[in-house]
């Protein structure tokens, strides 16, 4: 994988996300308190989010150049997004969720859904309800969903927020052999130091909009 | 059955026309709704309160407004007569005319509170997941939007059942051509033919009772919020 994030400039509340860095680890931790600005930064990427300056590019495919006036539709960009908060559509079954992000592609462009939901132990899950999942049972299926549309790019933010310790252990062993699995990269939001050490390869340290340090998380962070 | 040959006749011409009516402001009536919910755009203020006028004016007076546009000596009942050859005032026509103007602010109001209670999260979602606007607006918006959604055509419908001053100001009380249920209640009550008054009236109750009844068994199978 290659993010390139250039010149990135966002107005927040309190500060300005300013960002400024490449990428290329498969597994990359975006670390920082609550508020640092971690999930703006994923929502710029993602494009549901215009920045006010920024150049973004994936892999040779450019997602973003303000300066030239082009923004790529989130639809094209083939990102896996898995936000914090609830979000499988409450009117769909586990089932049509799941296949959401698949409709219209063609079998080679997808992974199994088979592979998907058997690696993320979810197949008993497949005919329920969305509303009697557990937390953990819902965020698998977030994961599975944006893992199903076959994206370019993972983007977690703080996936795990909520969970029990067990869960969590569990989730994370899944997490940390998805690209291994999938080939699929990632950028993992979290404020849990121990998440960070266990998934990611690199952790940028984020702190009021500004990266302000990166590197193994073992010696970031411990 | 209890009811005359004449009074099943006017019960079944008023529901076809509030029916038709209710029809013909959805398709609009859900787009006004839907800028309403999600847009800011200059002179939104001024439509906002233009929808909200037929509530708020005596129902005769909007009448009066619409026999100004639509006979023969307004603006668009002239273009009609001319290019269509069409006549609305003190036809079917106008029936549908004064109930689809009168049911329109419910209509709206209504499927505009469904728009605005869908998280716009999931719509963020299920772009990421590939969705153009169009699948993102059938597949996500317009299903957790529809309980507002159900509930504003069955208000605007039974608002269009029991419109009267609108209506017999542009479509007068012509038996057999224009004569509603509510117009039908109010003569037979002049005309102290209190029976019919009574049967009609059950007949309204039980329409009325109908629609509630759908829009909540609808609303019940319809998306969560």
């Amino acid at each position: 994988m290659k993010l390139e994030i250039r010149r990135l400039s966002l107005r927040l509340e309190q500060f300005a996300l300013e960002v400024n860095v490449d990428l290329q680890n498969a597994r990359t931790g975006i670390f920082g308190p609550s508020g640092a600005g971690k999930t703006s930064l994923l929502e710029v990427i993602a494009g549901l989010r215009k920045a006010e300056r920024a150049s973004i590019c994936l892999n040779d495919q450019l997602f973003d150049d303000t300066v030239r006036g082009y923004s790529l539709p989130v639809r094209l960009r083939k990102i896996g997004y898995v936000p914090q908060d609830d979000s499988l559509f409450p009117h769909l079954s586990v089932r049509q969720n799941l296949l959401y992000g698949t409709d219209g592609k063609s079998k080679r462009d997808t992974f199994s859904f088979d592979h998907v939901t058997s690696f993320l132990q979810i197949t008993s899950l497949l005919d329920r309800d969305v509303r009697s999942l557990s937390r953990g049972e819902n965020q698998r299926i977030v994961i599975a969903r944006a893992l199903l549309s076959a994206p370019r790019l993972l983007l977690l933010d703080e996936p795990l927020t909520a969970l029990d310790a067990s869960l969590k252990k569990s989730i994370l062993q899944q997490l940390r052999s998805l690209d291994h699995e999938f080939g699929i990269p990632m950028l993992y939001v979290t404020h849990d130091p121990t998440e960070a050490t266990e998934i990611c390869q690199e952790v940028l340290i984020l702190e009021c909009g500004r990266l302000i340090s990166r590197g193994n998380p073992l010696e970031l962070l411990s | 059955m209890w009811l005359t040959p004449a009074e099943w006749q006017i019960v079944g011409f008023t529901l076809v026309v509030c029916a038709l009516s209710t029809l013909m402001i959805l398709p609009f009536g859900l787009a006004v709704a839907w800028s309403l919910a999600r847009y800011r755009w200059p002179g939104k203020v001024l439509v906002e309160t233009l929808v909200t006028l037929p509530l708020v004016l005596p129902p005769v007076a909007t009448g009066l407004l619409l026999l100004k546009f639509l006979s023969r000596r307004g603006g668009v009942g002239l273009f009609l007569h001319q290019h269509l050859g069409i006549d609305i005032v003190f036809t079917w026509r106008a029936v549908v005319a004064a109930a689809a103007v009168m049911s329109f602010p419910l209509l709206v109001r209504s499927a505009r509170v469904g728009f605005q209670t869908v998280n716009q999260r999931f719509e963020q979602i299920a772009r990421t997941l590939g969705a153009g606007d169009a699948r993102v607006f059938f597949t996500i918006t317009f299903p957790l939007a529809s309980r507002g959604i159900i509930a504003g055509i069955v208000l605007a419908f039974a608002r269009a059942v029991g419109e009267f001053g609108a209506t017999i100001m542009v479509a007068g009380n012509i038996p057999g051509r224009t004569t509603t249920l509510s117009l039908e209640i109010f003569e037979t009550v002049q005309l102290g033919h209190d029976a019919s008054a009574y049967r009609l009236l059950i007949v309204s109750v039980i329409i009325a009772f109908g629609a509630v009844w759908l829009s909540e068994a609808l609303t019940k199978r319809s998306a969560p919020q």
